[in-house]
């Protein structure tokens, strides 16, 4: 390896086969590294964010509130509340005395305005700094406006991503218990760990009822304040993403005794597979679901695998690159891909547990990289190491594929093409393939030997230029 | 005067060390670095990819919890080593974020032991700025950085070389490819700083890089001192302030303050500073390129005079947009910034005044909440600016042109041209075709002449 990988990463890397498995994670980034992760703040509103009728107020400087203004594609079938961005915007004399009294202000002002169901107030990492009592002026205004308000002890600092889905689980068990049940069919579920986007909660939903199955609450995509007070009487939680809300499925079984499964709608099999859990869960409760199930599944891939075969036919053989979030993500791609004749050659994420990585190992073929908490120069190395044809990530990842001259596939919270369920599996595989299989690629300067441009064999001598 | 509220809803502003950081991507082999939390850094270079679409790294000295307690001086350390190990830097911009300014990090200090610490190591040029974001907007970060590039790489005044620095402030790439371009054809050796032309907006590589090519030259940005004179663009602040006073106090460089030539009358008044301090004529292109704008104007006057147009940005971009609006017949409604500015008010009025009888409501520390409830008084037919007004374009079913940064929702916005005549000329056709677009849909006649 060369200098592109720094001594303290490598333990945080691994080749399928050409060693026994280890593998650093969950550690802080590297100072100077520029490390793909965010912080703890952008955990809790990637997580919380699609709770669509609540209010979300990032309490710090303005930056932390301008970056994600309606950046997620995640969308709601009623109110548009989470879709703007609300923020104290701190000013100096706040930091120097302290910005309660202006969070108060902000929330009672906003309140007013917006009358929302529920309020999440982010603490950003100069509050944690400034020692807000967050907790106090959220319970005052509770107290005062009948509006939930909830901190969200976000501070970036405090961890990476996964501190953050730890404060916003706690923010809503907060919530959840609080409301109603009565009326709830003894075979419901909620849907945790999904967000929505470009509406792929409701493919899912529309699964379920197929199948006779009522779902309490979207957690969090397309989220209402109170389905999630009520949720705690649902029969069972579906937990989707490995860190985002595996914890609220833990408090609510705790405290609620409802069991949660890991699931994932994502590509052919583990959508199918998902669906059969379901149905297995309820089968003493309603003997005819698992043939509905089947039938579901039979309905849906009579469709799909033909069309699938069609783009298989191009895309076989091709290699794939990705680079994720949350690495259980990754699981289901890499099965995904095998269903398109595809091999995935590099895999990484950012938030990835030992188990995972483990597992993630388990089912790679020989000779795959592993990666933890990767870098542009890094997954620059790896792309080219392996000649991928396609890389998978999200809007970081993106020029570091394109310069290069790779495929790319945007596969992130801000995506606006639907890729869950057999439909989703559909819009994927067409994804890819015209990632794939645009003839640009065959003049890339990599793969050919003419030069992109003139301009840096020729390019105007910097003297003419600059001095 | 619309509401004013404690909070904002919908900034129209970025963070302190984004414009710090964007100003270090804009000088050769330079590595931008955030001194804070990881969140900060990955959040920027998110937001700036989605509108260049350029690589954009940008280090941070990832402080955790202990460093926020006990001071973030040992990571900085590591971080600028690692950076070093990885890149071949001529340049580490070191930027603080909100988080170290409040913990009251001492970076000139850290940075001072770092260069007695590793003196038998080949060291890059290291600056610093102070940028925390509860004082001032991504303007003030860019404006702050380009002060601090003067005042600590500029050592000596050198020999003298009759250049002419140029100090252009946050425009697009292609913007600085045309200032580029002028320099090479006026035969005026110009020092631009920074020069994002090919950083963030180049070529297709065949190999990966780490840096991307172009951007001032270091060894440039030393010889600032020897120049004939400093343009600075932008009217917002004072002469005192700036880079270029930096330069004029320090080296005797004299400066001048133009607005961005945006439009005719300043691209006139930029070409007559240039002349002035360059003793060149203007090229023979832009003189034509200033002609065939005239005749635009003449071609489509009838189509735009009298629109009613919002404009909102950055301070000292809303300024110059404002006055080419005026002088072509648009009537600017609203000129509004998110940056808190005392002269923004009094440069509009002036860039307006002799070509507009009315005179648009002025808003400084605006967010969208305030500039869609004083649209909604103003009945505008264009808003101009960056596309974060496109929800209410949307809602008010107003064109939007967009211009500026971000542009996060439509594609090239690295290659709008927004100066020089040949930029007038480019705003110019968008700003008509914006209008007869409108009124060709909306006519009942699906015409095909005008
Ligand atoms: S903490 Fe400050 S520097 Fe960091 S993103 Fe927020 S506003 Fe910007
Ligand atoms: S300030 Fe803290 S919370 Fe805000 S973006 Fe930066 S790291 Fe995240």
């Amino acid at each position: 390896m060369n200098k592109t990988i720094l001594e303290e990463r490598k333990s945080q890397m691994h080749r399928i086969g050409e060693e026994p498995f280890a593998m650093a994670c969950n550690r802080p980034s590297l100072a100077g590294a520029v490390s793909q992760r965010a912080c703890v703040f952008c955990g809790s509103r990637v997580v919380l964010y699609p709770i669509a009728d609540a209010l979300h107020l990032v309490h710090g400087p303005i930056g932390c509130a301008t970056y994600t203004w309606d950046i997620r594609g995640a969308i709601s079938s009623g109110p548009q509340l989470h879709r703007l961005s609300f923020s104290t915007d701190l000013q100096e004399m706040d930091v120097i005395f302290g910005g309660e009294k202006k969070l108060e202000a902000s929330l009672r002002e906003l309140i007013g305005l917006h009358n929302p169901k529920a309020a999440f107030v982010y603490s950003t990492c100069i509050v944690g700094l400034i020692g807000d009592d967050l907790e106090a002026v959220c319970r005052r205004v509770s107290e005062d406006t009948g509006i939930t308000v909830l901190p969200v002890m976000s501070e970036g600092f405090k961890g990476n991503k996964r501190e953050g889905y730890a404060a916003a689980c706690k923010a809503m068990f907060r919530l959840v218990g609080t409301g109603d049940t009565t009326g709830i069919s003894p075979m419901s579920v909620n849907i945790l760990g999904d967000f929505n986007l470009a509406g792929e909660t409701w493919i899912v939903r529309e699964y379920f009822k197929k199948m006779g199955v009522e779902t309490v609450a979207n957690i969090t995509g397309d989220g209402r304040v109170d389905d999630i007070r009520r949720c705690h009487g649902a029969a069972l939680n579906l937990v989707q993403c490995s860190g985002a809300t595996m914890e609220l499925a833990k408090m609510m079984e705790e405290k609620y005794g409802i069991p949660y499964q890991r699931v994932s709608y994502l590509g052919v099999e583990d959508m199918a597979d998902s669906l059969y859990k379901v149905a297995d869960f309820f089968s003493d409760r309603d003997p005819e679901i698992k043939a509905k199930t089947v039938e579901l599944v039979r309905g849906e891939l009579s469709v799909l695998m033909p069309k699938l075969a069609e783009l298989r036919r191009d895309l076989e053989g091709k290699k794939v690159a990705m680079y994720v979030g949350g690495s259980f993500k990754a699981f289901s791609l890499v099965k995904a891909f095998r269903h398109l004749g595809m091999s995935v050659v590099v895999v990484g994420s950012q938030t990835g547990t030992e188990e995972d990585y483990k597992e993630l190992a388990a089912i790679s073929d020989p000779g795959t990289i592993i990666v933890d908490d990767a870098n542009p120069l890094e997954l620059a190395q790896f792309i080219k190491e392996k000649d991928v044809d396609v890389f998978v990530g999200g809007v970081k990842e993106r020029p570091i594929a394109y310069k290069l001259g790779v495929g790319f596939c945007d596969h992130n919270h801000e995506r606006k093409i639907a890729l869950e369920g057999f439909i989703g599996m559909y819009n994927f595989a067409r994804e890819i393939h015209a990632s794939v299989m645009s003839p640009i690629w065959r003049f890339m300067p990599r793969r050919n030997a003419r030069p992109a441009t003139s301009a840096r064999v020729t390019c105007i001598p910097k003297e003419a230029v600059n001095g | 005067m619309a509401n004013t509220y404690v909070s904002t809803t919908n900034a129209c502003k970025m963070c302190t060390p984004m414009g710090a950081a964007l100003v270090f991507k804009g000088i050769e082999n330079a590595v931008p670095f955030l001194h804070g939390s990881q969140g900060c850094a990955t959040y920027m270079r998110r937001y700036i990819i989605s509108h260049y679409r350029e690589p954009v790294d940008i280090a941070s000295s990832a402080l955790g919890e202990k460093s926020a307690v006990y001071g973030g001086g040992p990571n900085l350390k590591k971080g600028i080593l690692n950076v070093m190990r990885k890149y071949d830097v001529d340049l580490v911009g070191v930027a603080t974020t909100c988080l170290t300014e409040t913990i009251g990090d001492d970076v000139g200090r850290y940075l001072y032991e770092f260069r007695e610490e590793f003196a038998d190591l080949p060291l890059p040029e290291l600056v610093h700025v102070s940028t925390p974001s509860y004082s001032g907007t991504h303007m003030e970060g860019w404006h702050a950085a380009v002060r601090s590039l003067a005042d600590q790489v500029v050592k000596e005044k050198g020999a003298s070389h009759g250049g002419v620095n140029l100090l252009p402030g946050f425009l697009s790439p292609a913007d600085y490819r045309f200032l580029r371009g002028l320099g090479e054809r006026s035969g005026v050796r110009f020092t631009m700083l920074p020069d994002l032309s090919r950083t963030m907006d180049g070529v297709i590589w065949d190999d990966y890089h780490s840096l991307p090519d172009g951007g001032t030259p270091v060894a440039d940005i030393r010889a600032m001192g020897g120049a004939a004179g400093t343009i600075e663009f932008g009217m917002s602040g004072g002469l005192a302030e700036s880079a270029s006073g930096v330069l004029e106090r320090k080296f005797g460089v004299p400066a001048r303050k133009t607005m961005i030539p945006i439009g005719l009358r300043a691209t006139d008044a930029f070409m007559d500073t240039l002349s002035e301090f360059a003793g060149c004529d203007m090229p023979e292109k832009d003189a034509f390129d200033r002609g065939r704008l005239l005749d635009a104007m003449v071609d489509g006057h009838k189509y735009i005079f009298g629109k009613r147009a919002v404009v909102y940005g950055e301070e000292d971009f809303v300024i110059a947009m404002c006055s080419f609006l005026g002088e072509i017949g648009v009537q600017p409604v609203l000129a509004a910034t998110g940056t808190q500015g005392e002269r923004f008010r009094e440069a509009v009025t002036e860039a307006l005044g002799d070509v507009c009888v009315n005179m648009p409501v002025i808003r400084s520390g605006a967010d969208f909440k305030d500039i869609e409830e004083e649209a909604a008084e103003l009945a505008p037919d264009l808003l101009v600016g960056h596309s974060k007004g496109y929800k209410l374009a949307r809602a008010s079913n107003i064109p939007l042109i967009r211009v500026g940064f971000p542009i996060h929702d439509r594609f090239g916005g690295q290659r709008i041209l927004h100066v020089g005549y040949e930029g007038a000329l480019s705003l110019y056709d968008m700003l008509v075709n914006a209008v007869l677009e409108k009124s060709q849909d909306e006519c009942p006649v699906g015409y095909g002449y005008l």
